[in-house]
Parts: C-alpha cells; sequence; structure tokens
C-alpha cells in the first residue's frame, strides 16, 4: 500500500482490520482494546474463583465449630482466596482499565509497548494455573496467610515453590504492565495534551505505575529470600542461623502498603471521571487531586511498619508510624472533600455508574475511618489480627476498589460494547450489593472489637449471631455479583445502540471516538482544544 | 501537502519509538535497582538492630577482669524466659524466673537443659532482651549461647550466664527480660553422630571378631 492510497482511505475505513481466528486475535494480540478486555474477562474469572474461596469461608464460619472443611483446608482457603482477589481480580482488572482507557484519554493510537503488553498478560492464567494448582497438591497450597510469614510459610509442603514462582511471575507480569503504561503517558500523548490536562484516572494510573516499579521488585526479593532460606540453607529469616523473622515483615510490608494503594488510587481515578459526568459539572480542585494522589503514594513508603506494630519496635518508631499513617488521612480528605465539592449545586443524576461511584465515596470512607482507628498504636494492639482488620481490608478493597471497577465498568461499557447496558437491572445490581455487602462486612467490626481473631476456623459461641449475620449477607453478595455477569454478557451481545458521547454529562477524548470504539483509534493524532478536555485547571 | 504530512507522522513514530525504547530501559533499571534494594534492607535492618538494640543486638561480651563494679546502685528485676524450638527434643528451663538485682554488679542467672531424646544432639542457643532499648546496657561475661553445646541422650547440664547490667540504664527500665531459644544445629549434630559411629565401628571391629571366634570355639 502506497503512502498516497492510505491517505485516500476514509479514517473508518481500516478501523475494522481485526485480525482474523481466535489465536490471531487473542492469543497473538497488540491492540490495546483487545489486551484490555483480555485482563477483564481474565480478572472478572479470578473474582469469581477468590470469590468461591470465600463463600466456602463464610459457609465454614455460618455455625460456630468445625461443619464443612478440615482447618488446614480452611487456611489454605484464606490464603488462596486473598492472592487470587489481590493479584488476580483487583490488579488486573485495573490494568485491564488502563490498557481500554489510557490511549482513548490521552490520544494515542495504542500502548506504547504493545508487544510487552501481549506478554504482560499472558503471563498471567500460566501464574493462576500454577498457584491454583497447589490447592491439588500434597499437603495442600500455602496456608500460612498471604502475607507469607516465616518461618511458617517454610512449612508449607510441596506446593512451596510453586506459590513463589507465581508470585514471581505476576510481579514479573506487573512490572510490565506498569512499564508500559508509564512510556504511554509519558511519551505517547496528543501534541497539546499537557500533563495537567491529563483525565485524573490517567494521573492516578501513571502514580500507580511508578509505585509497582518500586515495590514489585522488592516483593521479588523478599520472596527469592524465602526460597534460599528454604532450599539453600541461608538464614535471611531462620533466628537459628543469625536470621530475624520480623525482618521479613519489614520487606514484605515496604512492598504491602504501597501495594494496598495500587489497588485504590486507580479506584480514586474512576471515581474522579464519574462523579463530573452524573454531577455535570467539571472536577473541583483539579490540581489538588493530583497533588493529594501524589501525596498518598509518597506517604505510602514511609509508614509500613503501622501493620507491625505488636511485633515489638521501640517505642520513637511506633509514635513515628502512627502519626505518618494518620497523615494519611489529610491528602485522603481532600479527595473525599473534591469529589462531594464536586457534587455541591450539581445537576445530578443517579445512573447505575454514579450510584456505585458514590456507594464507594460513603463506604470507602468508613473504610478510611477504621483505618484511623487501626493507626492508634494503644488501640492496635487490641484490634491486631482480629476481625476488626478484616472488615476494614474489605471495606476499602470491595466497597472501595471492587466498587470502583463495577462503576468503571458500567460507566465506560457502552463504550466498549456499543450498547447500553439494562439500567434497571444494573440498578438492582447496586442496592443489592450496596445492602449485602455492608451486612457481610459491617458485623465483622463488632466480632473483630469483641476478639474474634482472624485466620481462624471455629470461634466461641459468643460470637455466633455476628458470624451468621455476616455470612447470610455473603451468600446474598456471592449471588448479586452472579447478576453483574448476566448484564455485561447481555450488554456485550446487544441492546440499545450507544452514542459516542454516550452519557450526556461526559468530556474527555474517549467520548470523541464512536460507540463501540474502533479497532484502531487516533492513528492521527486528535485536536485537542478545552471543548474535549475532560479537566484541567484552567476551567 | 499530504505527503508533508505523511512524514511528519511518519517522523514523530520514530521520535515516540525512540523515546519508548528510553524509558523501557530506564524503568527497567529502576526495577533491578529496587530489587537489589529490597536485599539492601538486610544490611539496613543490621545497622537499625545495632543502634536500637532491637533483637538483643545491644548486648556486649566482655571479659569478667575488664567489668568496672560500682556501689549501692539502684535495683531492678530481671526476668528469665527459656524456650525450646520444636525440631529440638530437649528440656530448658530458667532455674528463677524473677530475680532482684544490683546495677554495676556481676549476678549469675540459672538455666538447666536435658536431653530428653535418645541420641546425642548438639544445640544453639539465641538470646534476646526485652525491652529492647536495655540491650544497649546489658553486657555478658559467660554465657552458654556462646559456644555450641553437646548433650547426650539424657544428658542433664547446668548453663550459668553471667552477666552485668550498666548503671547507666534509663531510669524508666525498671525490669529486663533474658530470653533464651534453643534451636537444635542440625549439620553439626549430623558431623558429630556420623564420626561418633565411625569410631565406635572401628573400636567395635575387633570385639565382634573375639565373639565370632569364642562362639566358633564354644561349637
Amino acid at each position: 500500500m502506497t503512502t498516497t492510497t492510505h491517505e485516500d482511505h476514509n479514517e473508518e475505513d481500516h478501523h475494522d482490520h481485526k485480525p482474523q481466528g481466535f489465536l490471531n486475535r487473542w492469543v497473538y494480540s497488540t491492540n490495546h482494546k483487545d489486551i484490555g478486555t483480555l485482563y477483564l474477562v481474565f480478572a472478572l474469572l479470578m473474582f469469581f474463583i477468590g470469590g468461591a474461596m470465600a463463600m466456602i469461608i463464610r459457609a465454614e464460619l455460618f455455625m460456630p465449630g468445625m461443619q464443612l472443611v478440615q482447618p488446614e483446608f480452611f487456611n489454605q482457603m484464606t490464603t488462596v482466596h486473598a492472592l487470587v482477589m489481590v493479584f488476580g481480580a483487583v490488579m488486573p482488572a485495573f490494568v485491564g482499565f488502563a490498557n481500554w482507557m489510557i490511549p482513548l484519554m490521552i490520544g494515542a493510537p495504542d500502548m506504547a509497548l504493545p508487544r510487552m503488553n501481549n506478554w504482560s498478560f499472558w503471563i498471567l492464567p500460566f501464574a493462576f494455573t500454577m498457584l491454583v494448582s497447589t490447592l491439588f497438591m500434597d499437603g495442600g497450597a500455602p496456608a500460612g496467610g498471604w502475607t507469607l510469614y516465616p518461618p511458617l510459610v517454610l512449612q508449607t509442603g510441596d506446593s512451596f515453590i510453586f506459590a513463589m514462582f507465581a508470585i514471581h511471575m505476576l510481579g514479573i507480569s506487573s512490572i510490565m504492565g506498569a512499564i508500559n503504561v508509564i512510556a504511554t503517558i509519558l511519551n505517547m500523548r496528543a501534541p497539546g495534551m499537557t500533563l495537567l490536562r491529563m483525565p485524573l484516572f490517567v494521573w492516578t494510573w501513571l502514580i500507580t505505575a511508578f509505585l509497582l516499579i518500586a515495590v514489585m521488585p522488592v516483593l521479588a526479593g523478599a520472596v527469592t529470600m524465602l526460597i534460599t532460606d528454604r532450599f539453600f540453607l541461608t538464614s535471611f529469616f531462620n533466628a537459628a542461623g543469625g536470621g530475624d523473622p520480623v525482618l521479613f515483615q519489614h520487606i514484605f510490608w515496604f512492598f504491602g502498603h504501597p501495594e494496598v494503594y495500587i489497588m485504590i488510587l486507580p479506584a480514586f481515578g474512576i471515581i474522579s471521571e464519574i462523579i463530573p459526568t452524573f454531577a455535570r459539572k467539571p472536577l473541583f480542585g483539579y490540581t489538588s487531586m493530583v497533588y493529594a494522589t501524589a501525596s498518598i503514594a509518597f506517604l505510602s513508603f514511609i509508614v509500613w511498619a503501622h501493620h507491625m506494630f505488636t511485633v515489638g519496635m521501640p517505642l520513637g518508631a511506633e509514635i513515628y508510624f502512627m502519626l505518618a499513617t494518620m497523615m494519611i488521612s489529610i491528602p485522603t480528605g481532600v479527595k473525599v472533600f473534591n469529589w462531594i465539592a464536586t457534587m455541591w449545586r450539581g445537576s445530578m443524576t443517579f445512573e447505575t455508574p454514579m450510584l456505585f461511584a458514590l456507594g464507594f465515596v460513603v463506604l470507602f470512607t468508613i473504610g478510611g475511618f477504621s483505618g484511623l482507628m487501626l493507626a492508634i498504636v494503644p488501640a492496635d494492639f487490641q484490634y491486631h489480627d482480629t476481625y476488626f482488620v478484616v472488615a476494614h481490608f474489605h471495606y476499602v478493597l470491595v466497597t472501595g476498589s471492587v466498587f470502583a471497577l463495577m462503576a468503571g465498568t458500567y460507566y465506560w461499557l457502552p463504550k466498549w460494547t456499543g450498547h447500553m447496558y439494562n439500567e434497571r437491572l444494573g440498578k438492582w445490581h447496586f442496592w443489592l450489593s450496596v445492602v449485602f455487602v455492608n451486612v457481610l462486612f459491617f458485623p465483622q467490626h463488632y466480632l473483630g472489637l469483641a476478639g474474634m481473631p482472624r485466620r481462624i476456623p471455629d470461634y466461641s459461641p459468643q460470637f455466633a449471631d455476628f458470624n451468621m449475620l455476616s455470612s447470610i449477607g455473603g451468600f446474598a453478595f456471592g449471588l448479586t455479583q452472579l447478576m453483574f455477569v448476566y448484564i455485561v454478557w447481555k450488554c456485550a451481545r446487544g441492546g440499545e445502540t450507544a452514542t459516542a458521547q454516550v452519557w450526556e454529562g461526559a468530556k474527555g477524548l474517549e467520548w470523541t471516538v464512536p460507540s463501540p470504539a474502533p479497532f484502531h483509534t487516533f492513528e492521527t493524532p486528535p485536536k485537542i482544544d478545552d471543548s474535549v478536555v475532560a479537566h484541567g485547571d484552567h476551567m | 501537502m499530504a505527503d508533508q504530512q505523511v512524514d511528519q507522522q511518519a517522523r514523530r513514530k520514530a521520535v515516540q519509538r525512540k523515546a519508548n525504547r528510553r524509558t523501557l530501559r530506564r524503568l527497567i533499571l529502576i526495577s533491578i535497582g529496587m530489587f537489589g534494594f529490597g536485599f539492601a534492607m538486610w544490611p539496613l535492618y543490621e545497622i537499625f538492630c545495632d543502634v536500637t538494640g532491637f533483637g538483643g543486638r545491644g548486648v556486649q561480651e566482655v571479659a569478667a577482669k575488664d567489668i568496672q563494679h560500682y556501689q549501692d546502685q539502684r535495683e531492678i528485676t530481671m526476668r528469665f524466659d527459656a524456650t525450646v524450638n520444636s525440631g529440638l527434643n530437649w528440656q530448658f528451663e530458667a532455674v528463677d524466673s524473677a530475680k532482684t538485682v544490683q546495677l554495676g554488679k556481676l549476678s549469675v542467672a540459672s538455666y538447666t537443659s536435658i536431653n530428653i531424646s535418645d541420641e546425642p544432639v548438639i544445640g544453639h542457643a539465641v538470646f534476646n532482651v526485652a525491652p529492647p532499648e536495655a540491650s544497649l546496657y546489658f553486657v555478658k561475661t559467660e554465657c552458654f549461647c556462646f559456644t555450641e553445646q553437646l548433650l547426650l541422650a539424657g544428658e542433664k547440664k547446668d548453663m550459668p550466664v553471667t552477666y552485668y547490667i550498666s548503671p547507666d540504664l534509663p531510669a524508666d527500665i525498671e525490669s529486663i527480660t533474658l530470653s533464651y531459644t534453643f534451636f537444635k544445629n542440625i549439620p553439626a549434630t549430623l558431623a558429630y553422630n556420623q564420626t561418633a559411629k565411625k569410631e565406635t565401628s572401628k573400636q567395635l571391629n575387633p570385639i565382634t571378631l573375639t565373639t565370632n571366634d569364642t562362639r566358633a570355639r564354644g561349637e
């Protein structure tokens, strides 16, 4: 094809040059939209695998006493549930959103490194096949908790090395995904899309990607040390050989705390896109949102030891980690107030994405407050390793990250599929989810304050009522999520045709391309002017 | 006009490609650096322990003759804790669970251990001091933890620790816990049992011959 004929073609003509055949289209894919879809479908599958494990946990905890499973298996469930949900569901789902939306939002034709993009996705199915297969090995899957603390984790059976290699692979995948996001955002922006005109979702992902690059290798280091301790007689964490198991906790949480922000910052980005759309007002305090995100990311590196107050540390260190942790509530508060100020006197409508976004703002804030309670050292000595902690991180992860993922899916689904989803079912999905997720997790606060330890398959009878309530909420919340699959599936198959803009108040480059978004977009960079920029401080 | 545009686009793409490669290289370097940082946390943690006395790291080992003695210092409570790692089949106890001692004076803490397994085992004790900052004022002149301890099957051994607490101990510390955990030294135990077996078999050989002779004669 000569350049002239190429030019003669109308834009629309070569949009749908999709590779033919399953292998070419999906396995060899280098297209950011297809890889985004792969990530999202994979994450949804993992969400249900991890969810099934959660159902087993809640079923065993339905009544005091041992009913359904062996304690060893119960511990495997809590461990693998966490690993699958963190590394298999939430993180890949956000990478899927990044793949789909970042090029569309900054006017780039694709991700910066498309072939690496393919690789970073296709590592995941293999890593998780390996991780989940440990459930069927002699001695079962790792059962020492997702935090992999030695010496307990070193007592894992044959599956130890499989789980460790799976974590190494996940790390490599995440690092490659993060490199791709950074390269795309730094180098591929359309002319005129300055950094401070980028949509907030892009900003939050840029910062998240830097967090990933900084801490995933540290986890890889910790895992490598576990492997050498187990197989090559090193004593990094072995007290008998002069090592210290507490060192592992420091290394792990140096990774672990930024990791929890890796799972929430892109959620902040999604919510910051949705609320202005349905409040029909530009985002309040755009620049302060960017700086707040950056400060949260910075603070995440200097607060890790608040996860291990009870392990013993000098008084000065406890005071420092307590105060530094509490400081995080300042930029987080800036964000929450900005969202509320965006809605203030807006012409709000309450479509499903907005409902999930509002649910996020309220319920994530509850999770934030219980986090603040846990930051208080003397109180943490009582809360540590109780159900209060479980309630806290499920509020920030389920009603935080997962609600933001649901909100983002409903928000951009018409752009992805070209069809509107069933709004009535979407609202049902929201209301059932929001009620049952609270029935599921709110009682766990009380259980924790009353002293019920986490990761224990049995409990004393005084905890029975709240546990039964929590389990009922759990089953109902789990069932409700089947609605989500149905709604997404129906929307992919057909439905009311979506316009390019989809939502009346939507602004941003992604709404200037047709729905469904063509296979190739922005091969010629778009013209950026204030009418298409989603937000920026000039408004 | 159109050609110019295409040219421009091609040039833009080439520039982007270069930039992407550069970003990729830099970010891979950062990742490798952070992998190294994970390991660097080990020496950093050692420094932290040395400075704070965490993990019993502040405890000094000094010969008894180098100790300076003080009179009429305040008294504190010493608590003694003994733990055996699950891999070691020993009984290990502190003779007294608590004792009042005077700062600036040499004192002795007594522990006893019994090997309740039916084979010789070499153990090694690891200690800790709580609160951590107290370890900076804690001096040992003699301790069973300095060396590997061999206990034959069923053997009982007294294990004293001679220690001294500096009168500079901060006034808010009124009690100190000294804790020991005994681990099995697996390689040393294996090596010991192997050499022991070799030696016994060397000694046994002539005896076996004699028994055979006796038996032969008896027939």
